[in-house]
């Protein structure tokens, strides 16, 4: 065991790169929660975004339109979820899970002739001065631009749920759908938005772990990251900044089990491997005490009938 | 424009048909996405539900179907209970492993002792490992409050490493020559799920998954229980008035289902697969959720769902060796099925109306 | 001024089995407080939804002002000064009473100036309101003066009101009138919902009476007794219950001390609940909306756990039982919500007989369903009630609400409970279902039963109860016997004003 290997600049920078596909998975599903819906599809269309930004930055070899066919491919999946439970009106939860089901599949279906490729390198954002500053630079100022595009959109959804009238508007759909249906705000348009944006926001942030994480394909490869993220959700009390907290705390879990594997911890790598999944159930529990925040009309289908 | 119209009782005949007709519709999409995938629709739809029932080689598909639809009837009649009381356990595949290593556990620690009543102790072992890895989110829920979707999906994760400690470590075969696994139960006599007509594939197994299906029907339709849990999934405040005790109800759906998904994995794998392995686990646990809604969560429909879910496994299998059809594409088709269905099962509680056109 | 605000023109709107509006006409003039008066089921929400937007008329039109009509959504009818309270909140619990308010306009100030409008109209009409107060923790009143606030905000010319007196006590009804009558004054229409006679006369200038979908005649209120009004709105002469003299038995119900915060995030604590109920005798509990009603219906049928003394079933402590056991013991209750609450929606009669009936009736033998019994036990109530349906096959929401209540309700009297625990008993129901109800309350006490009915429809309280109390708050009045009390006094014990104030006219 040789715990000096762990290198905690390293450490806190790769937690930063660790916790980024969760954070964007997660301020996707707030929005769509916030909206009231509860979409549990997000490994599923965290999957498509992952092989959809894969294949696109490898044919094209620009990892920017990868990012943005993982966008439309979390959008287009989560469609699916849309078409289920706004038009169908099928049970949330089940609608969830059959998509991702589905993105499992389709994604290894589409990932076949992708597999052991290495995807065009993203690059990083290099500050002249900030990016130089000893211990801080390497931490804060040397990553790639979907990261800082992540906190960005933490910091843009907090504000347009909080000052915005559009955000006034979701946060009424999803407290009280009838209601809103009433004052004639289009529920099932806000929520089919909101979805979308869901959608998009995880195929981001599967792109991220196929492209910038990893980076390569390899099946099933986001582990149950699209889960954790719902976790995430309920961690943060529906609120944006607990998010990033949150997924910072994963993240750097994640990456100290790693590390920890490196060093070579006498705790077999089984174990290590397990724990961020144990740490999730433990917050769960923790946490899940305080149910107040939750939009009150959370899963529940809406029909407009008279 | 269409409008649904709610009918003012749920339709039989639309609860009946919606699955076959889900099924036809998987048949269509999906044939035109092997159209896709360069592979002759009809072919492959003729190579997945035909073949392994009628076709040259199916004195060796149909056994099969009882040894892969055995464990998917097991697992999805577990879910169901819960599913009709909204009790969501999405870690059947967790309870399928730890039920499985229990089991293989109890067997292996007797090796090479024969005796009579090693087998029956492994049953039980199976049944209680499940029945423990999904009493963690049960308690959880009724303590906490805690969500069960998300604790029992993340025991997946958790059960699938302990898995491979486990095939690399604890239950190694000492005799493996390094490689990974457990011994062979298909070698160890008192510990082995023999079938129980050679050739038929019918093993304990599949005679507990019938078993099961008739606890369940005679639950949800006579007892006081199961009129109970259909209560709670359908209006759960007036199943706290009639006098149900949430508590009670959670512990015991999460727990027998847990239970029955921990005996799949035993049958499994002191049967079929012989030993624990990495790569022991398939996903039965989450193709029976597919199972548990295509049968409409109902203990015959489930039992039919079960048989074509194996078929489509079989089948699958056969088109990927004949046609060259990729192993996902069965996933996708799985995938489609449970679409078509969910999207389609509005048709029992509504009505679809062309709206007269709006006076310009 | 007698000049026509909005015209109404052969207003017809049929949904599935029911015409709700049949070619319904009537004026509104500027300046007038028009009062539509109908029985549940009238078509009295129907129609106002459509002028409001929100329902579309298969045929007819309506004229506003001189120009034509049709709003197409909720929006453009506000465009053009239509507001609307509507009889069950369309609030937001979790958000504040400013979002609230700005949700409900079409180009809202920022927060901080909406803030001081708010403010300002509240002052000027007599409706005190924090605008930063979460909204679940206002009282019904309080609500409903967001509901207005949010109204007057946009200088409405025709304000609708859906049932505005349910929520209120007698004294808050007077100032609300207070607030109307100065609009009037300003010259703001007021379409006035009730099927409160009384209020009409007091408030109207004039009332259309509908009956089935049908506009069954126009009149001047305060020339027209209450009685006709009645007979026009229900079509025939009104049955009032017989309540024949009674003599009280023992004690069978006693709470004493009785407090348990509210299971729900917006509800309302019971504190320090003392009541006793002998039997024959019928206790009517009066008071608004949302103040512990829930709560003290969920505390007596078990569904919420007390102190094992805090209630006493004929002098055995029975706080810590659950539903079930107090069903064998004797204690019944008939929850105010039906579907999803005293029955299960998608689920037959049959078994929603089973739901509560299966201790008493003995429909279930080792944990095993007798089906047969089940069945005959609602057909039983079927026919003792005049449930109408096609049988006990039928799923519970393919009832009307009349229908379903007398259900709900001889599920539970014909199981013969020595104590029983109504919460709205007649809440949406029609006056014949109403009337059918109460006189089964009245012959169940007769016989000897406790009754204890919940309700926020004085009237009905008074004609039924013996003693009378309010909740307020969560807190319960002392019962004092109902032969003598005033309004006035009525309104003391249901928190008078609830710190409302008059319109500084």
């Amino acid at each position: 065991m040789d715990l000096s290997a762990i290198n905690p600049v390293l450490l806190i920078a790769s937690l930063m790169v660790a916790a980024t596909p969760l954070l964007l998975a997660a301020i996707g599903e707030l929005v769509a929660e916030k909206a009231g819906v509860l979409n549990l599809g997000v490994e599923g269309m965290m999957i498509v975004g992952a092989i959809s930004g894969f294949a696109i930055s490898v044919e094209t070899g620009s990892p920017l339109l990868g990012f943005c066919a993982a966008a439309v491919g979390g959008a287009v999946l989560s469609l699916l979820f849309v078409i289920l439970t706004q038009y169908a009106l099928a049970n949330q939860v089940a609608s969830g899970l059959a998509l991702t089901l589905f993105g499992l599949g389709i994604s290894s279906l589409m990932g076949q002739s992708y597999v052991g490729l290495k995807p065009p390198s993203t690059g990083e954002i290099h500050i002249p001065l900030l990016s130089d500053i000893p211990v801080i630079g390497p931490i804060l100022f040397q990553h790639d631009p979907i990261l800082y595009f992540g906190i960005a959109l933490v910091a843009i959804v907090w504000a347009l749920l909080k000052y915005s009238r559009v955000g006034l508007i979701l946060r009424a759909v999803g407290e009280n759908h009838d209601a809103a249906h009433a004052l004639g705000y289009k529920v099932v348009r806000v929520r089919t938005l909101a979805i979308l944006f869901g959608g998009a926001c995880a195929g981001l942030g599967g792109a991220y772990i196929s492209l910038i994480r990893v980076p390569q394909w390899t099946e099933g490869m986001t582990a149950g990251v699209g889960w954790i993220a719902l976790a995430l959700v309920v961690f943060a009390s529906w609120k944006p900044w607990r998010a990033l907290i949150g997924a910072y705390l994963f993240g750097g879990i994640t990456v100290l089990q790693l590390n920890l594997q490196a060093a070579g911890v006498a705790i077999p790598v089984e174990y290590l491997a397990m724990s961020p999944y144990i740490i999730t159930i433990l917050v769960l529990v923790i946490l899940s005490a305080d149910k107040s925040s939750a939009p009150a009309s959370l899963g529940r289908i809406f029909h407009a009938s008279n | 424009m269409i409008r649904l119209e709610k009918r003012p009782q749920p339709s039989q005949t639309w609860s009946m048909a919606t699955p076959l007709v889900a099924v036809v519709a998987t048949m269509i999409f999906g044939g035109a996405l092997f159209g896709v995938l360069g592979t002759n629709p009809l072919a492959a739809i003729r190579t997945i539900f035909f073949d392994p029932l009628f076709g040259e080689f199916a004195f060796y598909y149909r056994p099969q179907l009882l040894v892969k639809g055995a464990p998917l009837v097991l697992i999805a009649i577990g879910l169901s209970l819960g599913f009709k009381a909204g009790i969501w356990n999405i870690g059947a595949e967790g309870q399928y492993i730890i039920g499985a290593l229990v089991g293989a556990g109890i067997g292996l620690a007797f090796y090479p002792l024969e005796a009579w009543y090693i087998f029956p102790l492994m049953i039980l072992g199976g049944a209680f490992g499940g029945f423990v890895w999904a009493a963690i989110p049960a308690l959880l829920k009724v303590r906490f409050g805690t969500n069960e979707i998300l604790v029992s999906l993340m025991l997946v994760y958790v059960a699938e490493q302990f898995l491979a400690s486990m095939s690399l470590g604890l239950m190694k075969n000492p005799e493996g020559f390094g490689f990974p696994g457990s011994r062979n139960l298909q070698e160890y006599a008192s510990a082995h799920n023999t079938e129980l007509i050679a050739g038929s594939g019918m093993h304990l197994g599949v005679v507990f998954a019938f078993i099961a299906v008739i606890f369940a029907y005679v639950l949800l339709n006579r007892h006081m229980l199961g009129f109970q849990i259909r209560l709670t999934g359908e209006a759960p405040r007036a199943a706290r008035f009639a006098g149900v005790k949430p508590a009670r109800l959670i512990l015991f759906c999460l727990g027998t289902s847990g239970a029955l998904a921990g005996l799949a994995g035993l049958f499994e794998v002191s049967g079929p697969a012989g030993q624990i392995n990495i790569d022991f686990n398939v996903g039965y646990g989450f193709t029976a959720i597919i199972v548990a809604f295509l049968g409409r969560l109902h203990p015959v429909g489930i039992l039919l769902a079960g048989g074509l879910m194996a078929l489509t496994y079989i089948g699958g299998e056969i088109a990927q060796g004949q046609l060259g059809l990729p192993a996902a594409a069965i996933q996708v088709f799985q995938g489609m099925l449970l679409f078509f269905l969910l999207a389609l099962d509005l048709l029992t509680n509504f009505r679809l109306r062309l709206a007269k056109g709006e006076v310009a | 001024m007698n000049e026509t605000l909005l015209k109404i023109e052969g207003l017809t709107k049929a949904y599935p089995g029911v015409v709700a509006n049949d070619s319904v006409s009537f004026d509104i003039d500027v300046g007038e407080v028009h009062a539509l008066l109908g029985e549940n089921g009238a078509g009295k929400s129907t129609l106002v939804k459509m002028i409001y937007g929100l329902v579309k008329p298969d045929s007819g039109r309506m004229v506003l002002r001189g120009q034509p009509f049709a709003p197409a959504e909720p929006r453009a009818a506000r465009a053009d000064g239509i507001a609307m309270v509507f009889q069950h909140f369309s609030l937001f619990d979790a958000l504040n009473v400013a979002e609230n308010i700005a949700l409900g306009m079409e180009d809202p100030p920022r927060m901080r100036d909406l803030a001081r409008r708010i403010r300002e109209v509240s002052e000027t009409y007599g409706l005190p309101l924090d605008p930063f107060r979460t909204v679940g923790d206002l009282s019904a009143g309080e609500r409903q003066r967001v509901e207005i606030i949010r109204c007057l905000l946009q200088d409405p010319k025709l304000l609708i009101m859906d049932e505005p007196t349910s929520v209120l006590t007698p004294q808050e009804v007077g100032i609300l009138f207070q607030t109307l009558e100065k609009l009037r004054s300003e010259g703001t229409s007021i379409l006035y919902i009730s099927h409160k006679l009384e209020e009409i006369r007091r408030l109207c200038d004039t009332a259309t009476i509908l009956r089935l979908g049908r506009n069954v005649g126009t009149c001047l209120p305060a020339e027209t007794t209450a009685r006709d009004m009645a007979e026009m709105m229900v079509g025939s002469t009104l049955q009032t219950p017989e309540r024949a003299g009674r003599d009280f038995g023992d004690v069978a119900l006693d709470l004493s001390g009785l407090s348990v915060p509210s299971p729900s995030a917006f509800g309302t604590s019971l504190k320090n609940v003392h009541l006793t109920v002998r039997r024959g005798e019928i206790l009517g509990i009066g008071g608004v909306a949302g103040n512990g009603q829930d709560e003290l219906l969920g505390v007596l049928s078990g569904e919420i756990p007390t102190a094992a003394d805090a209630v006493k079933l004929g002098g055995q402590p029975i706080g810590r039982l659950g539903p079930t056991a107090r069903r064998r013991l004797g204690l019944l209750a008939a929850p105010e919500e039906r579907l999803g609450h005293a029955a299960a929606s998608d689920m037959s009669l049959t078994e929603n007989a089973l739901l509560t009936g299966a201790v008493r009736e003995k429909l279930v033998a080792n944990g095993f369903l007798r089906w047969g019994a089940a069945q005959g036990f609602a057909e039983r109530v079927i026919s003792a009630f005049d449930v109408r349906t096609p049988g006990p096959a039928n799923a519970a929401r393919s009832l009307s609400g009349g229908n379903l209540q007398k259900f709900v309700i001889g599920r539970e009297v014909l199981q013969a409970p020595e104590v029983l625990v109504v919460n709205q008993p007649t809440w949406g129901v029609d006056a014949a279902a109403a009337a059918a109800i109460r006189q089964a309350l009245l012959d169940l006490a007769a016989k000897g039963t406790a009754v204890v009915c919940i309700s926020q429809d004085l009237d009905e309280l008074m004609e039924i109860s013996d003693s009378f109390a309010a909740l307020n708050e969560g807190r319960l009045s002392a019962p004092k016997d109902t032969s003598g009390l005033t309004v006035d006094e009525i309104g003391l014990m249901m928190g008078g004003a609830h710190g409302m104030e008059v319109a500084h006219v």
